[in-house]
């Protein structure tokens, strides 16, 4: 139970995140991949509050990032559900109205 | 190997177990679902980490509010569609290259930094409630009005976003 053990989650948790974000094609998978990648900065920012600097800077930091976390998905789904009902997909993918 | 050390390996083993299912399983709803178990490890993760008022939060809103959310979202959305993910393969095959570069580096990085690990690591002793309450009165209350204002936008915006146009 090392610092470095929480560093080795949060690595995994941050390219499976990036990995969903680059690969799937469905927007709500999108999301999950980007609370994955949220969830290892929290992670890492409450492992070096606990290990380096000991004290509770850590933990505020983690607190108001899983509040920005709770207003990003509601402003995403939002974004989500009006996509689909202009376009009748929630593929990115199919969103190229600009595209010329 | 004592009990504490044994939970903390089976939740690093669950956390990263059911954070690969949650981007590879096929079905959305899976997803979301394994999604849930990745969430419910980190806030275990949290307690091993002596931050226990983090850990609720953790699972209150997370769990309890941005995987409902999600599952709103999933219903609403999945009329017409199949809940079945395709993936193509060229599209895998260069996000894998470029996950797997992230990850090498990372690793790299963790691996040859000198951490300046602290001799004694943090605990509160009577857990980090009180603390967490005297930090946001005290050194954070401008970050917290912050958040509080950031609150009230993305709720009025999210409103107004998904509102239908309202003919004259």
């Amino acid at each position: 139970m090392q610092l470095q053990h929480y560093l080795y989650i949060s690595i995994v948790l941050f390219s499976l995140g990036v990995f969903a974000v680059l690969t799937r094609r469905n927007a709500i998978s999108i999301l999950m991949g980007v609370e994955l990648i949220l969830n290892s900065c929290n992670l890492n920012f409450v492992a070096f509050s606990h290990f380096i600097t000991t004290d509770i800077t850590g933990h505020m930091v983690a607190l108001f990032g899983i509040v920005l976390a709770a207003a990003e998905a509601a402003v995403f789904l939002s974004i989500i559900l009006s996509i689909y009902y202009e376009f009748q997909s929630i593929n990115p993918s199919d969103t190229d109205t600009l595209k010329g | 190997m004592n009990w504490t050390q044994a939970l903390f390996w089976f939740f690093f083993l669950i956390t990263i177990g059911s954070a690969i299912c949650v981007v590879t399983v096929r079905n959305l709803v899976h997803a979301a679902f394994w999604l849930m178990i990745t969430l419910f490890c980190v806030a275990a993760l949290y307690v091993f980490l002596k931050a226990d008022f983090l850990a609720a939060t953790q699972v209150v809103v997370y769990v309890g509010g941005i995987l409902v959310l999600v599952l709103f979202g999933v219903m609403m959305t999945s009329g017409k569609l199949d809940m079945n993910l395709k993936m193509e393969r060229g599209q895998l095959v260069l996000g894998g290259i470029v996950s797997a570069g992230i990850f090498a580096i990372l690793l790299l990085v963790v691996n040859q930094t000198e951490w300046k690990i602290s001799q004694t690591p943090f605990d509160s002793g009577e857990g980090t409630t009180r603390l967490i309450g005297e930090a946001i009165m005290g050194d954070f209350l401008l970050p917290f009005e912050a958040a509080s204002i950031i609150l009230l936008i993305a709720l009025i915006g999210a409103v107004l976003i998904t509102r239908k146009e309202i003919k004259e």
